[in-house]
């Protein structure tokens, strides 16, 4: 277990990668589009849906099979096979054993290079989640093939390699990247920038069952325990419907408070820019944007928020964003859809007072029906 | 015990802008910073050093400035500092600086002891890969630990460490043997002040710089640009959006009049939130 990289999937020599040449023989024979689900206590983690449904696109394009990957303890991953195919999977491949029952890195490195090394996927996704990047460097190591992070957009070019793009220096600039003599072409998307397909009931497709030696004893790590997070002030940002946040316009840590005040109406996320985490106004993990998280609501109230792209990329999938600001040349207000421009902490209590009024009358209205 | 910690310089990037015109990035003037990440990561090095007695080394791979990086690391207390340059390592991606950082920390250990630790950052600002730490431990045949919220236990004699580590959904407490990697997770710690006397001597000290040769490296089509499998074909700003705002004006109108036409706007736009939010909020 554990082994040192040594069986490069990669042509020899010390040509450029830059160019792209024909694939030494070897590596032809790679084919087919691979999602790694990420099964956890039960429940598959959403981007592995989102990836199937970008990989659905990328696998008709390419004419090739779509594929799910599950590892997990025996009995467990029915559910997660049988969704694969809802979601738009070929095949599916499985791998149960008890010591996948939770994620470690030496059983399941161990098991992907074996997967990839026997059944010979060209395109490999993960999600950038802390289990897909923690193991996809891992993989991606041990195969000695190139490994594109946390994603934004995947395309395939007319030559048929992967295109996947991400942003660089902070989010100010996108860039493509591709592994054109290497194979599998790897890359982690970030959760929520695509969206889930959706789920056909019914839909099915091939099971491969692969069987592996994994003796406990073997493995180092052991998993002492588990914390779950506790459900009270819990931040679930990524997958909220309404978020409304707060920047420096909201001028002091008491004002900020107006931003929870209307979260609260509207049983929304709450959450604000960078600075205000280095201000010590909320914890990190309320942090929107670029190094904070990236979200992708119904609804998105900015509140005082000047719109910095690194504050951009992680909001632009809001179905609707509101901004609130007092500069009208603010840069928030070239992406969002309805602005008032005026000082945040004026607008906020009048806006939550409206809000409550008219939710009321609604709320009234709906009963009586 | 010696414990090695990788570093990385990188431009401080609240203070990148793009040329409006070219897209290009404008780096004259950007100011350089240890890669905040980095820090945590230090930090737990040296609190480990503090209360088990040891060394802590440095290393980082980077132009000839990045010694700046590693002499701020002495003055926070590190005991040394390695600086990995050369011009075949210009361009490397995560597998080519993986190549370099693994054989650069197999010279420190030949030269300095064998690590019981090693700590990298969670990922970089600049790169924000998380690929590096997770592709050194793969070169070096380490245990990885990564995303590490707290060190539980950390047991010298029996060559053990608990760690909390961050998960989907709440922590895992992970035990393994040593040596291992870990990358911390931010937030865990805080930087210290350096004192006096480590400013002092990290003023005085000298910066270990290796060349590729010197720090063994033979093989250079691992390295750089031919070593890197993946290759950055295109570098663009993200496209405008050809639609603005939908700017409501203040003007003399009460707030309550600016809300209700906020309200109006964004139930036009989404016509099922009104009901859903019925449903969804609370109290109502």
């Amino acid at each position: 277990m554990n082994d040192k990289p040594k069986a490069p999937a990669a042509p020899g020599g010390n040509s450029r990668a830059n160019t792209k040449k024909e694939l030494p023989e070897h590596l032809k024979a790679y084919k087919h589009i691979w999602v790694l689900l990420e099964l956890e206590r039960g429940v598959v983690h959403p981007v592995s849906w989102e990836l199937m449904g970008e990989g659905r696109k990328l696998a008709d394009k390419l004419k090739v099979d779509l594929c799910g990957i599950v590892l997990g303890a025996p009995g467990t991953t029915a559910g997660a096979v049988a969704d694969s195919f809802g979601y738009g999977g070929d095949v599916c491949y499985v791998v149960e054993h008890p010591s996948l029952a939770d994620y470690r890195n030496e059983p399941y490195t161990k098991v992907m290079t074996e997967l990839v090394n026997k059944y010979q996927p060209e395109i490999l996704l993960l999600g950038a989640t802390n289990l897909g990047r923690d193991l996809a460097g891992s993989v991606a190591t041990t195969l000695l093939t190139g490994l594109t992070a946390d994603c934004t957009e995947l395309d395939v070019d007319a030559e048929g390699s992967l295109a996947a793009t991400r942003p660089t220096f902070g989010g100010s600039l996108l860039c493509t990247i591709f592994t054109l003599n290497y194979r599998p072409q790897m890359a982690t998307m970030r959760p929520r920038v695509a969206q889930v397909p959706l789920l056909t009931p019914g839909r099915t497709g091939r099971v491969i069952r692969h069987e592996v030696s994994l003796p406990e004893d073997d493995i180092i790590t052991k998993i002492l325990g588990f914390l779950p997070d506790g459900t009270t002030n819990k931040s679930n940002l990524a997958y909220a419907d309404i978020v409304v946040s707060g920047g420096l316009g909201m001028q002091s840590a008491d004002n900020y408070k107006l931003v929870r005040d209307l979260a609260a109406v509207l049983g929304a996320e709450w959450g604000g820019s960078r600075p205000l985490v280095q201000k010590g106004w909320i914890p990190t993990d309320r942090q929107i944007g670029q190094t904070g998280k990236t979200i992708r609501p119904r609804l998105y109230i900015a509140a005082g928020i000047s719109g910095a792209i690194q504050h951009r990329v992680g909001v632009e999938g809001a179905d609707l964003i509101v901004a609130i600001n007092t500069d009208k040349n603010a840069p928030i207000f070239d992406f969002a859809h309805v602005g008032i421009v005026a000082d945040a902490t004026k607008v906020l209590p009048a806006l939550t007072e409206t809000f409550r009024k008219r939710l009321a009358v609604a709320a009234t209205r709906s009963a009586a029906e | 015990m010696h414990i090695i910690v990788c570093v990385k310089q990188v431009p401080d990037s609240g203070q990148i802008r793009v040329h409006p015109v070219t897209n290009t990035i404008m780096r004259q003037g950007v100011p350089t910073i240890i890669n905040p990440y980095d820090l945590f990561s230090l930090e737990e090095a040296l609190r480990l050093r503090d209360k088990h007695g040891g060394e802590v080394t440095v290393v980082t791979m980077g132009p000839p400035m990045a010694d700046q990086a590693l002499r701020k690391c002495m003055t926070y207390g590190a005991d040394r500092a390695v600086l990995l340059t050369d011009r075949f390592f210009a361009g490397s991606d995560t597998l080519a600086t993986s190549y370099a950082l693994g054989l650069l920390i197999e010279k420190v250990s030949e030269t300095w002891g064998a690590p019981d630790m090693i700590f990298c950052g969670k990922q970089t600002i600049d790169g924000d890969t998380a690929q590096v730490g997770p592709g050194i431990a793969k070169r070096l045949n380490l245990l990885q630990l990564t995303y590490v919220q707290k060190i539980e236990d950390f047991d010298l004699e029996k060559k053990e460490v608990t760690v909390h580590r961050r998960a989907e959904g709440g922590i895992q407490v992970l035990k393994t043997k040593l040596p291992c990697l870990i990358t911390m997770l931010e937030g865990t710690n805080e930087m210290r002040r350096g004192n006096m006397s480590d400013a002092l001597r990290a003023a005085r000290a000298g910066i270990i710089t290796w060349s590729a040769a010197d720090a063994g490296i033979t093989n250079l089509a691992l390295c750089g640009l031919k070593g890197s499998p993946t290759i950055v074909k295109k570098v663009f700003a993200p496209p405008a959006r050809t639609e603005k705002a939908h700017q409501i004006e203040v003007a003399d109108k009460s707030y309550e009049d600016i809300c209700d036409a906020l309200l109006g706007e964004v139930y036009k736009r989404q016509p099922a939130l009104e009901h859903d939010l019925v449903k969804m909020a609370p109290g109502y």
